[in-house]
């Protein structure tokens, strides 16, 4: 990880010059904004790691290997798509928990389908939904992709 | 002012100094939490800052209302094409491209497109796939996003067959209001 991290920085170190080059005024605004979204994000993203590092200790793995695992098979992606499907968090801040369960013997069919269903389905802004696309086309789209999601959970658990 | 950040970093402040008496008093639970939390923090601090900043200068150089003109119900495959494309510079999650959706639907986007939008919006956003291969590695990245694509399209043309013919409409709530 250590060496792709520098990469990372030397590589956006040089976009930056590169767009300062072209345009100083865009260059600001655009880094103003970036700065400013990860002012906003930081806090639900360390408070989610916070909950995440106790959940992590409290937990065995053993435990998380018994009903996350590969072995846990139509439980595990059951109860990860309907755990996905009812929490409300953006995805990318649930990244890091997901890394320690996969560390820790989830499998990456079960992580796959929490990950989808928690982008795709929406059971608490169901109702903002229907507001928009009516209530049957907003259940329609939510159940097409709930089980969407638990495909690629399986057609993850195939490759990997 | 003050009552703002407390409310904001006030957690994080208690598990700082409930990580810090843990190691002082050794109690072990506190001090392994502790240990985990800090893991993941280095690991985040890292990396993300420098993935927001490319994210602000993306948005600043894309003109994202050029896109909107060519994703009507004539676009055929490069409406569809443009469709996954313009949802890869967004941000943000699944209830804030129902707004979004709404502008497209005015400007005449298809059905298909508009689904196909919404489901490439929640999956393929660049930062979120930056943030996902820093995690979870390139092959479950490009794996699920190789997955993902081809259904979420699929599900496009689903929703489309599924709506010919009805009266679909999509409403601003807070205009009806």
């Amino acid at each position: 990880m250590f060496p792709n991290i520098i990469l990372l920085w030397i590589a956006g170190a040089i976009i930056v010059l590169i767009s300062y080059y072209f345009d100083k005024e865009k260059t600001r605004q655009g880094v103003k904004k970036g700065v400013k979204i990860f002012k906003g994000l930081l806090s639900p993203f360390v408070n989610i790691m916070i909950l995440a590092s106790f959940i992590l200790v409290v937990v065995p793995p053993e435990m998380i290997e018994r009903y996350l695992g590969g072995e846990s098979g139509f439980f595990g992606i059951t109860l990860s798509a309907i755990i996905g499907s009812i929490t409300l968090i953006p995805a990318f801040i649930v990244y890091p928990l997901a890394s320690e369960l996969l560390e820790r013997g989830a499998s990456y069919m079960v992580i796959a389908t929490f990950i989808t269903t928690l982008l795709m389905v929406g059971v608490v802004t169901y109702p903002l939904e229907s507001k928009y696309f009516g209530k049957k086309v907003a259940l329609v789209r939510n159940v097409l992709n709930f089980f969407a999601a638990i495909l690629i959970g399986l057609l993850i658990g195939v490759i990997m | 002012m003050n009552n703002k950040y407390l409310k904001e970093y006030g957690f994080i402040l208690v598990f700082i100094i409930f990580g810090l008496v843990s190691y002082f008093y050794s109690f072990t639970f506190g001090v392994k939490a502790s240990k985990t939390f800090l893991n993941m923090f280095i690991e985040m601090i890292s990396f993300i800052p420098i993935v927001f900043i490319l994210v602000g200068l993306l948005d600043a150089w894309i003109p994202k209302k050029k896109f909107e003109k060519y994703m009507g119900p004539e676009s055929g495959l490069k409406g569809t094409l443009l469709s996954v494309i313009f949802s890869m510079f967004q941000a943000g999650p699944l209830y804030g491209a129902f707004p979004i959706v709404y502008i497209l639907y005015k400007k005449g986007a298809s059905v298909k497109n508009i689904f196909i939008f919404l489901g490439c919006f929640s999956s393929l956003k660049i930062p979120m796939l930056t943030i996902e291969t820093g995690y979870l590695g390139l092959e479950f990245t490009l794996a699920r996003t190789a997955i993902t694509v081809p259904l979420f399209i699929a599900i496009g043309y689903l929703m489309d067959y599924y709506l010919k013919g009805k009266d679909f409409k999509i409403t601003d709530p807070t205009e009806a209001q």
